[in-house]
């Protein structure tokens, strides 16, 4: 990635998208902490708390979008690999406990001792350091997603039979993992961390800090997806979506590229994941809910398939809906608003709220033809009418 | 107090007396022994029950019973016994003649464990010539089980009296295990007394000839060891059968639920994530249909399941040719984004139906016909199971000819192989759409209606049988029924098969992996289309 191609991948949209993000993750935390609680501007800590798990979505919604806007591919599985790097995480911050669970043990998480566990199992060693858990957090769902794109694309398993084998590997994942001698804390799940990196969890600062981590990680995935998309890698992925035959007949070897790019964004939802548990305080099996990877999807189809700042929106203002909604008199109502969402977007928003604020631009750009020479070939906007090319 | 004993005595002569004349039978030996419980003595009350349970009366089960349940009450100073019902009412012990009350000085025959064993004992060997046949039967067992030497008289009478074949053979079943522990037995009645239990062949067998003991002869030792072995043998053919059946009757079931989707998929190429939410549709109008049968026409109950399948069809069918019209039709070509589509539509359709019913299981009930279960060798079959299979094959078979002796049949199957085609020959096909989206969801409904009677009716129902749905259409190909078939009974089995070697849950976790795997093998499923259509 040259500093050339960066810039050239910038455009506005982008820039205001990764300004927003960035000043967000400096005000928020010092907000949070410089300004006296109760002050007008001072944020709460449990929105930072909140609002640290919608960026992280966010990051899960970009490692969606990365391969289905981009290259076709609907994973239904995605919340596997998010919950996979919570896993990680979350096995991390259960060995630093130590002796200040409730059994006491300096080795043994709490329900290892509670289910007479005698030593710790494998899987479990090296977690007490972070470099390793961190490198866990990469490497699981990234291996996993390499196994498993390795499979299905080799063999040229697409479309709809993909997104369901998808489906059925985090459904086998979920009951793997509520089984409580699977050694990963069974239904319950971990939870009830103290400390992280030495800082404790439920701190204020330690909070602040997270957030602004996962703003951080947020602009980095941004940076990474964009680079590929707009590189030419990017293109033959493209390419792949609207026509995956017609790629292969020309040379392209298309299951390598969709392989790298799923293990990419697996990895990429693994951190998301990673950054998600400490900021929730608990992973559990039901991460894995077949459900979850659908609504994440959706989130993706919200804000702009193909559109990597939509995607990001979309998390989190379906997210947000979401909290507003389910937590007052709304809240029996609030299924029904989610389906609809479904319906309605892909009925009549398919190319979700950026896709089709881009071709509204793009459109009255048209009408004043002295200015359409522009940036047009570097929008989001034209790739959308090669899809939308293709479906009618 | 001399006038009251007198005056007691009086009493107790004079009723003597008349009893005498009332009840010649009263010096009998029944009645002695009724009296000797009285006594308050423990062998006195032992060598009471030996008589009574072989006196043949017809007062002797319930006095024991009674006893065991410590409702026999007797009066120590004018030494009558009486028998209190569990409803309150009290007999005479001796004559069977009610009483008005208990006197207070009655209380209770006391028992220590040797009189509890009798009492247990007594009462197998009386059950066994009750005249209720289910008592016999389970009294024979019992004796089976407990071998006890002194029952082998009474089960020998009443192997003499008994005229129902099963019952005789429980008791020649109980006769054998007997002999085979009595330490007095001949070597030839303990021979045949293995050849016995080694025919009745299920796991209690196997436990009482593994625990004979050493102090056999040799010879019955080793027929009790080649025994073993061929129970052992047979069990294991019988559990295998047992698993088949049990894969049998999972297949069904998953074939049911993923029929109607095979029909949508394998037609149109729509994935409709709703599909379980019709079956949950089914499963809830059976509900209805049984409550207003409940309140309003409760003969009719038997009929209840006949009555919801046409109506689960009608109206699981009207949905879905609604939402096809709604919202499916604008997104064909599109299979993804119907993915979604229909994700949120069945994320609607169970919040309305948690809005209507409420969000807890609702009651449906077995009729009587599909309540129960017989036994075919050594397994049991229930006939809810047994029903549900039958009808599944029974949709399969209309659903097969229909698609094959019908005008819509045909214009399905064409759509199925070239859907430009088939309208170039003027077959309207966004008809043909609808009522293949009507039909899959109200076959999806009749699904509902079946699975009702074996899982709980709840607004989750649905979900839980989507993805297994899906594995068995992947698996089995698209557009072949007959793949849907064989994936969902070829699942069925390999998931009960490996359940108890694996658990159930790791079972399903290594099915789903086996066709992660499969799928990579065959990318369009066990029976997949050939020619120009697999890649359009």
């Amino acid at each position: 990635m040259t500093p050339h191609m960066l810039t050239r991948s910038l455009d506005r949209g982008a820039a205001i998208f990764l300004a927003v993000v960035a000043a967000c993750g400096i005000l928020i935390p010092l907000s949070n902490l410089l300004l006296p609680a109760g002050s007008f501007l001072q944020v709460p800590t449990y929105l930072v708390a909140l609002w640290g798990k919608y960026v992280c979505y966010a990051v899960l919604a970009l490692s969606i979008d990365l391969i289905w806007g981009y290259c076709g591919i609907l994973s239904l599985g995605h919340g596997a690999f998010f919950a996979l790097g919570g896993y990680a995480m979350g096995m991390y911050l259960m060995r630093q406990i130590g002796t200040r669970g409730v059994y006491g043990n300096p080795i043994l998480p709490d329900f290892m001792v509670f289910l007479n566990y005698s030593k710790l199992p494998w899987s479990w060693y090296g977690f007490d350091m972070f470099w390793f858990a961190a490198l866990m957090v990469l490497l699981v769902p990234g291996l996993l997603a390499f196994c498993f794109g390795w499979l299905a694309f080799r063999s040229r398993v697409t479309g709809v039979y993909l997104s369901i084998i998808t489906q059925a590997m985090t459904y086998a994942l979920l009951l793997a993992f509520f089984r409580n001698d699977f050694g990963f804390g069974g239904n319950n799940g971990l939870t009830d961390f103290k400390d992280i990196l030495g800082f404790n969890v439920q701190a204020e600062a330690t909070r602040a800090a997270l957030f602004a981590l996962s703003c951080l990680a947020l602009i980095l995935s941004f940076l990474i997806c964009r680079s590929v998309v707009s590189s030419k890698l990017g293109k033959v992925l493209i390419a792949i979506r609207d026509a995956e035959s017609r790629s292969r007949f020309l040379g392209y070897r298309v299951e390598s590229y969709k392989l790298f790019v799923f293990t990419l964004s697996a990895c990429m939802a693994g951190v998301a994941g990673a950054l998600y548990v400490p900021q929730v305080g608990i992973i559990n099996p039901s991460e894995f809910a077949p459900g979850n990877s659908i609504e994440a999807v959706i989130w993706v189809a919200v804000g702009g398939r193909g559109t990597l700042v939509g995607a990001a929106l979309g998390a989190i203002v379906v997210n947000y809906a979401k909290t507003f909604f389910t937590s007052g008199v709304l809240a029996p109502y609030w299924l029904f608003m989610l389906g609809a969402l479904f319906i309605l977007v892909t009925l009549l928003l398919p190319k979700g709220i950026v896709g089709t604020f881009n071709a509204w631009r793009e459109a009255s750009r048209e009408r004043r033809p002295a200015q359409a020479h522009a940036s047009a070939a570097a929008d989001d906007g034209v790739t959308e009418s090669k899809m939308a090319e293709k479906r009618s | 107090m001399p006038t009251n004993l007198s005056a007691r005595l009086c009493t107790f002569v004079l009723s003597l007396f008349l009893l005498a004349f009332a009840l010649p039978a009263f010096a009998g030996p029944f009645e002695d022994a009724v009296a000797k419980f009285a006594n308050d003595d423990y062998s006195d009350t032992d060598e009471a029950i030996g008589v009574v349970a072989s006196s043949g009366n017809a007062l002797a089960f319930p006095i024991i019973s009674a006893l065991q349940d410590g409702r026999l009450m007797a009066d120590l100073d004018s030494k009558k016994v009486y028998v209190t019902g569990t409803d309150g009412k009290s007999i005479d012990a001796a004559t069977g003649q009610p009483v008005a009350s208990v006197p207070d000085s009655a209380s209770a025959v006391r028992l220590n464990n040797r009189l509890r064993r009798s009492v247990d004992a007594a009462l197998g060997s009386l059950t066994l010539q009750s005249p209720d046949l289910g008592a016999r039967l389970q009294a024979a067992q019992s004796v089976f089980k407990s071998h006890e030497e002194t029952a082998l008289e009474p089960v020998e009478s009443a192997l003499a009296k008994e005229t129902n074949r099963s019952v005789k053979t429980a008791l020649g079943d109980a006769r054998a295990a007997i002999l085979l522990f009595k330490s007095d037995a001949t070597e030839v009645q303990k021979l045949e007394a293995v050849a016995t239990i080694k025919a009745r062949g299920d796991q209690e067998a196997l436990a009482l000839l593994s625990d004979i003991g050493s102090d056999q002869p040799a010879s019955v030792a080793k027929a009790a060891t080649s025994a073993i072995g061929s129970i052992q043998s047979s069990l294991a053919v019988w559990s295998m059968v047992q698993n088949a059946w049990y894969g049998l009757s999972l297949g069904s079931v998953l074939l049911l639920a993923a029929i109607g989707l095979a029909i949508t998929f394998g037609v149109m190429g729509v994935i409709n994530m709703a599909h379980g939410e019709m079956v949950m549709i089914g499963a809830y109008t059976t509900f209805v249909v049984q409550e207003v049968i409940r309140t309003r026409y409760p003969a009719l109950f038997d009929y209840s399941l006949l009555i919801a399948v046409p109506l689960a069809f009608l109206v699981a069918g009207a949905i879905g040719v609604l939402i096809e019209r709604s919202i499916i039709r604008f997104l064909y070509g599109r299979p993804l984004e119907t993915l979604l589509a229909t994700w949120g539509l069945s994320l609607v359709l169970q919040q309305a139906v948690r809005t209507m019913f409420g969000p807890t299981n609702r009651e449906v009930g077995n009729p009587s016909w599909m309540s129960g279960a017989f036994d075919l060798g050594q397994i049991t079959i229930t006939y809810n199971r047994l029903w549900i299979l039958v009808f599944t094959l029974a949709v399969f078979m209309i659903l097969l000819a229909m698609l094959r002796y019908t005008a819509l049949g045909l214009e399905m199957r064409a759509v199925t192989q070239n859907r430009r085609m088939a309208a170039s020959m003027g077959i309207a096909t966004s008809r043909v759409d609808a009522l293949t989206f009507g039909l899959g969801s109200g076959i999806a409904g009749i699904a509902g209606v079946a699975l009702s009677q074996i899982d709980n009716v709840s607004p989750n129902l649905g979900q839980s049988y989507i993805i297994d749905s899906f594995m068995v259409v992947v698996f089995g190909g698209v557009g072949n029924l007959w793949g849907t078939l064989v994936g969902a009974f070829t699942l069925g089995i390999a998931n009960k098969f490996l359940e108890p070697v694996a658990g159930a849950v790791l079972g399903k976790i290594a099915i789903l992996v086996l066709i992660i795997l499969f799928i990579q093998k065959r990318p369009r499923g066990l029976f997949a289309l050939k020619g120009r259509a697999v890649e359009a």
